[in-house]
């Protein structure tokens, strides 16, 4: 092995990541727990990436084998279950981990200068990761999916001004056909999966560039003086971040094998809407909040101003940092931390209320 | 010291085994998914190629026999005769030459004669020949 690398060294010069490896260090603090969601979300997203290209070899996205496709894969393919079922749950456990993830960094005010682009491309990939959501269920092309995208790009078309447009170019018409399933598709394997790579390659960048943030009272600490215990990143961290993922591995083969996701009936576009139609939970605190908005507030369509309230608090998400100047000056900002509180209630409320509703 | 050599090696060899053997547990069924499952469809045993009037002497024509093409032939002297219509070569699909009065394969410049014997080229065995019956017009192609 060492004469391998002794081999790759005299021609590359290794010296770097030799260097990168022997200095990388963790900061050992009360908070460092936290340190672990990001690298189970990427741990997550690589699931997703190798099971999803194992689903692409049976797949056929196409209104009239989209369904038999899949169905093929569970039933006929050997451990196709496995992967379906691998694929669907890695999925839900990824935006819940990259929703802690967020919030996590959220309350520790780690997004303050310098880290604020940091910040911005975690905010765009938990977007692209809702994006990789909402056009994977469609793909099955099941009852439930079919119905769901129907609402789902219904929600898009309710933007004011743009939204005709957007519903068209979503549905690739003015319906949800074989031309959605096609575009969803291409978006689902070709288009969010490179914005993403890029993303997630920017967004390891600044975080290995700056090394992780700590607490702001630990920060306070060290200028005043104090000092900073480290752990070694190798093999020290990394030995600890592989057994997180060992207890996701093993949750997901649970999840998978016990709670196998259902396939449902093939779409039908001439079908009555069966009842119990939801998104997927990451989207139930919306769609429930839109349900109970009423038609018409100060004489604009209720749904309108929903959207438009959604839209206006992802952008306020991702400038974050830019609005909380208390933080970028290690003072504490009990201001964001309360918003983010009441954002996180009314997630969840909402989300248990939207379950239970449906 | 040599005992806690001995340990450091035991817990290496037990962290060592651990990952091989999730390696293994990821590999296998991936493994197998990779392996297309076999096709339930049954072989055909019997169809009808096409109508006897429609096949003109020295001519042929492809006709679907299951998942893969046979070759109808009515030979110069009326006679009609069946192949599976894949090369014994490379799995090209094969015609039937009126000039020549053979089976040609275009992907290599392989000819068979009216009983499917290779005359030339580089297929290395005859063409499985197949059944030909005639139930009223209709010509009724079986596997032997």
């Amino acid at each position: 092995m060492s004469q391998i690398i002794d081999w790759v060294d005299e021609r590359l010069d290794l010296s770097g990541i030799r260097h990168f490896i022997a200095e990388k260090g963790v900061p050992i603090h009360t908070q460092k727990i936290w340190y672990y969601l990001g690298g189970v979300t990427l741990f997550l997203f690589m699931v997703q990436v190798a099971s999803g290209i194992l689903l692409l070899l049976y797949y056929r996205p196409s209104a009239s084998e989209a369904y038999e496709s899949v169905q093929f894969i569970v039933t006929q393919v050997e451990f196709g279950w496995l992967i379906r079922n691998i694929h669907s749950w890695s999925a839900n456990l990824l935006i819940l981990a990259a929703f802690a993830h967020l919030f996590s960094v959220f309350f520790l005010k780690s997004y303050r200068q310098p880290r604020e682009l940091t910040w911005i491309s975690g905010a765009l990939l938990l977007f692209l990761m809702l994006g990789f959501g909402f056009s994977g269920y469609l793909l099955p092309w099941n009852e439930l999916a079919f119905f769901a995208t129907k609402v789902g790009t219904g929600i898009a078309g309710a933007v004011p001004f743009v939204g005709r447009g957007m519903l068209r170019f979503l549905r690739g018409g003015d319906d949800v056909t074989g031309a959605t399933l096609s575009r969803f598709y291409a978006l689902h394997v070709a288009i969010l999966p490179a914005m993403t790579t890029v993303l997630v390659a920017l967004h390891l960048l600044f975080v290995q560039r700056q090394g992780m943030s700590v607490p702001m009272k630990e920060a306070r600490r060290l200028r005043a003086g104090g000092f900073q215990k480290q752990m070694p990143f190798f093999p020290d961290y990394i030995l600890r971040d592989v057994l997180v993922w060992y207890v996701a591995i093993a949750l997901l083969a649970a999840l998978a094998a016990f709670y196998p996701w259902e396939l449902g009936r093939k779409a039908d576009p001439f079908a009555a809407v069966p009842a119990g139609i939801r998104p997927e939970w990451y989207f139930l605190a919306m769609f429930h909040t839109l349900k109970l908005l009423p038609s018409h507030i100060l004489g604009f369509e209720g749904e309108r101003l929903g959207v438009l309230a959604f839209g206006l608090a992802a952008a306020l998400l991702v400038v974050v940092p830019f609005l909380d100047r208390r933080a970028s000056r290690e003072e504490s900002s009990p201001w964001f931390t309360t918003v983010g509180l009441a954002a996180l209630l009314y997630f969840v409320a909402f989300t248990i209320i939207g379950y239970l509703a449906s | 010291m040599s005992s806690a050599f001995n340990r450091r090696r035991f817990l290496d060899a037990i962290l060592g085994a651990g990952f091989i053997s999730t390696i293994a547990a990821v590999a296998y069924p991936v493994w197998r998914y990779l392996i297309p499952p076999v096709s339930g469809e049954p072989a055909t045993q019997s169809v009808v190629a096409a109508q006897a009037s429609q096949v003109k002497p020295n001519s042929g024509l492809v006709f679907k026999f299951g998942s893969k093409p046979g070759l109808l032939v009515r030979t110069p002297d009326g006679e009609l005769q069946a192949f599976n219509a894949v090369c014994t070569h490379l799995d090209c699909t094969v015609q039937y030459k009126p000039d020549t009065s053979q089976i040609w394969c275009a992907c290599h410049n392989g000819t068979y004669d009216l009983q499917g014997n290779v005359v030339s080229g580089p297929p290395p065995r005859p063409l499985e020949r197949l059944v030909v019956n005639q139930r009223g017009d209709e010509v009724v192609v079986s596997r032997t």
